[in-house]
């Protein structure tokens, strides 16, 4: 259980059944007067965010979050399945959920899943993936529009900017979180 | 720069110095640890060892001042438990006077030449700041004025629905002392547990604040100095604090029984590392101070 005074940016607590982070923290006070904790609220299932003044004696539950590594199965349409290695147990996360991952999610790949009361809300992928090229158009020579990317295909099925020396076949590092080109990897 | 304003900090403190001392006030410094406090219904003490820390000198100045000692200043450091923001240090460092003989509008006049006096005296990275301070014409406004003006709630209202403070801290506050310094003045009679009533309006209390630039700078009031109705009280002030599920420790007895002693007088707490924020124009409270709890 929390009270007002452990209010601070980053903490985590269920209201009204949702689980919300702080995203934006002021401690104000009238001298004689009664703390007041205004806060900016991040809801983690839908994103919404609002605005909510608490005074001293309002207490909230700690959010009922827990993380972890599971591996990734299968998808079948909008479905991916993943499954923890240690209890087998297997959840099913939507491509909505999963939102940009899916251009980084490859077979046995290990994430972490954030789980709200044993619902799923969010997936961490690794900062950096290896994924293979599938499509690359030859570097058209005397290319006189001054670029000095081309874009390529890799085996998920997103398409980013890289180096005109890279061919179909190789494999590339991929920062996940900027969906960018870091690398060619030698095997 | 980190600690580039110590300086201009060092000068504010020296220019209240001489103000009081060019005025015959009198420099005390009082113990810092105590075994009993005014009661206070939202201000928090910290515990030393049985001990209390002081939460602001105001009771061993006021037994000085019944003693006899007509005019007297302190700075020093204050501390209240879980206040931490951009404008509260949970030790930070205050300014009290007090002087016999004058009332509440007295107080505001000389709070309004000390701030005037520090800032033509100090060199303030802040010049717009002190500008401010240096205008002659400070705006007067009743708290019952001030929420008629900003507030969505009358004052009657926000006491009622326990939203006074939210009222202040929400619309007044952040639209006082803008364009000139502002007090406000005439509080519910319910805030102003150690002020006297107003001569011929009993609902309200001779008590005041300043607001520069949306900052509280300054607490004040005329002393309230009948023993019985301060013991009554402070037994409010103590069920309030009960009720918060924390303890109200021993009552100030050699404080009540020194009161009747008091003449009429007005006493006032500043902060001075707002008071220093505002003319170095800092952000936040850290920038002002030599360290902060998180950086020992």
């Amino acid at each position: 259980m929390y009270t007002a005074s452990d209010l601070r940016k980053g903490l985590k607590v269920e209201i009204d059944g949702d689980p919300y982070i702080v995203t934006d923290f002021e401690f104000s006070k009238p001298g004689k007067g009664q703390a007041l904790y205004r806060t900016r609220l991040k809801n983690m299932v839908t994103g919404n965010a609002f605005e909510r003044t608490f005074r001293s004696n309002d207490k909230f539950h700690r959010a009922p979050l827990e993380e972890r590594t599971m591996q990734f199965l299968y998808s079948q349409t909008d479905e991916f399945h993943f499954m923890d290695n240690k209890t087998f147990e297997q959840i099913v996360i939507t491509r909505e959920q999963l939102g940009d991952n899916v251009n980084f999610l490859i077979d046995n790949m290990e994430v972490d899943i954030l789980l709200f009361k044993e619902r799923p809300i969010g997936v961490t992928l690794p900062n950096f993936v290896n994924l293979v090229v599938v499509r690359a158009d030859p570097w058209a020579k005397g290319d006189t529009s001054g670029s000095d990317t081309k874009p390529v295909t890799v085996e998920t099925g997103y398409t980013l900017q890289v180096p005109p020396f890279i061919e179909e076949g190789d494999k590339l590092q991929i920062d996940t979180r900027t969906g960018q080109y870091l690398t060619r990897v030698k095997e | 720069m980190a600690y580039s304003l110590l300086r201009p900090r060092a000068e504010i403190i020296q220019a209240i110095r001489t103000f009081f001392i060019n005025r015959e006030y009198l420099e005390v410094d009082t113990p810092i640890r105590l075994p009993c406090l005014i009661p206070e219904a939202h201000i928090e003490p910290e515990q030393s060892a049985g001990w209390l820390l002081q939460t602001s000198p105001e009771m061993c100045m006021k037994r000085l001042l019944a003693a006899g000692l007509p005019r007297i200043f302190q700075i020093c450091r204050c501390f209240r438990r879980r206040e931490r923001g951009s404008r509260h240090l949970p030790e930070f460092t205050m300014l009290e006077w007090y002087r016999s003989g004058i009332d509440y509008a007295d107080l505001m006049a000389e709070c309004a030449e000390l701030l005037r006096f520090v800032a033509a005296t100090v060199d303030c990275p802040d010049k717009s700041a002190a500008a401010l301070l240096g205008k002659a014409d400070w705006q007067y406004l009743t708290v019952q004025q001030a929420f008629a003006l900003h507030a969505p709630l009358t004052v009657d209202q926000a006491l009622a629905e326990d939203r006074f403070d939210e009222m202040v801290v929400r619309y007044l506050e952040p639209r006082l002392g803008g364009r000139r310094p502002t007090f406000l003045h005439d509080y519910p009679a319910s805030l102003g547990s150690l002020a006297r009533l107003k001569n011929g309006d009993n609902s309200v209390a001779e008590r005041f604040e300043l607001y520069v630039k949306g900052l509280e700078l300054a607490n004040g009031f005329s002393e309230l100095t009948d023993a019985a109705e301060q013991r009554q009280r402070f037994m409010r002030e103590r069920a309030i604090i009960e009720s918060q599920g924390r303890q109200s420790g021993p009552m100030p007895e050699r404080f009540l029984a020194e009161l009747g002693e008091l003449q009429s007088a007005a006493g006032i707490a500043l902060g001075v590392d707002r008071l220093v924020m505002l003319l170095c124009g800092a952000g936040s409270i850290d920038e002002v101070v030599a360290f902060t709890p998180e950086s020992l």
